[in-house]
């Protein structure tokens, strides 16, 4: 079953798209922790479109899509028209690197790739799309 | 969203966090930390409201870490609920902050540093 939200490129918008990933996902029975765990991932992906690809442009809009397959996997798929992200010329930074440099951002995806099974990002037809996919346990 | 208090008590800061910390409240967070530090050597956060802290929340608190360290500034954070402590857990931010269980704790922790 599919569920789709298309909303601005508005930060304020990030409480919105994480009540709609929570209510979305209420159904599946995961704890707390696991639900907050999702929820983040998404609001990570999102932020980084909003302020990055989009510079909180409110004219821009991003679509989230959650697909729930079977009770085995869960997929979120990110659109939006912004400036794409090129995964393979990401580099993880370490903690001490980002402690040391005293800046405050570089966390947000090194918490995506932990809490997803799989991070996928690509363009079709204008759109860049990231794909989060996460298998349920049995 | 979020709602952050700070109260001056003996001899150090309490910061109370009330609410959610995301990429449109985190300057808040900033906000209050960056008063604390100059205001005082001991730092205490209660977290014991907080629902819910993305990247922009947790880069907070780690952009502090080191200019803290240099200014010999204690920081202690407590009453972090699961769904919370877990996320400071998935990046091992309990091996780079002070983090305890209860206000008691942290006091003794602040005091002890």
């Amino acid at each position: 079953m599919k569920h789709k939200l298309s909303i601005s490129c508005s930060k304020s918008n990030l409480l919105k798209i994480r009540h709609f990933v929570a209510d979305q996902l209420v159904s599946i029975n995961l704890s707390e922790v696991e639900l907050h765990k999702l929820v983040l991932a998404v609001d990570e992906v999102c932020a980084n479109l909003i302020i990055h690809s989009n510079h909180c442009n409110p004219t821009k809009k991003i679509d989230v899509i959650i697909d729930l397959i079977g009770s085995e996997q869960i997929q979120f798929t990110i659109k939006d028209k912004g400036v794409s992200f090129d995964l393979n010329k990401y580099q993880e930074p370490s903690m001490n690197e980002i402690v040391s440099s005293g800046r405050k951002g570089g966390v947000g995806l090194i918490l995506v790739k932990r809490i997803m099974d799989k991070i996928e990002f690509s363009t079709e037809k204008n759109y860049n799309i990231c794909r989060l996919t996460k298998n349920l346990e049995k | 969203m979020v709602k952050i208090d700070t109260i001056s008590e003996e001899n150090y800061h309490l910061i109370q966090v009330n609410g959610e910390i995301d990429a449109s409240s985190s300057i808040e967070l900033d906000a209050a930390l960056k008063e604390a530090s100059e205001n005082t050597s001991k730092i205490l956060i209660d977290l014991s409201n907080l629902e819910y802290i993305s990247s922009a929340g947790l880069g907070v608190f780690i952009s502090y870490l080191e200019e803290l360290k240099k200014k010999e500034v204690g920081l202690v954070i407590f009453g972090l609920k699961e769904k919370v402590h877990e996320v400071f857990e998935i990046l091992g931010l309990q091996h780079l902050m002070n983090i305890v269980e209860t206000k008691e704790e942290a006091v003794k922790a602040v005091n002890e540093a």
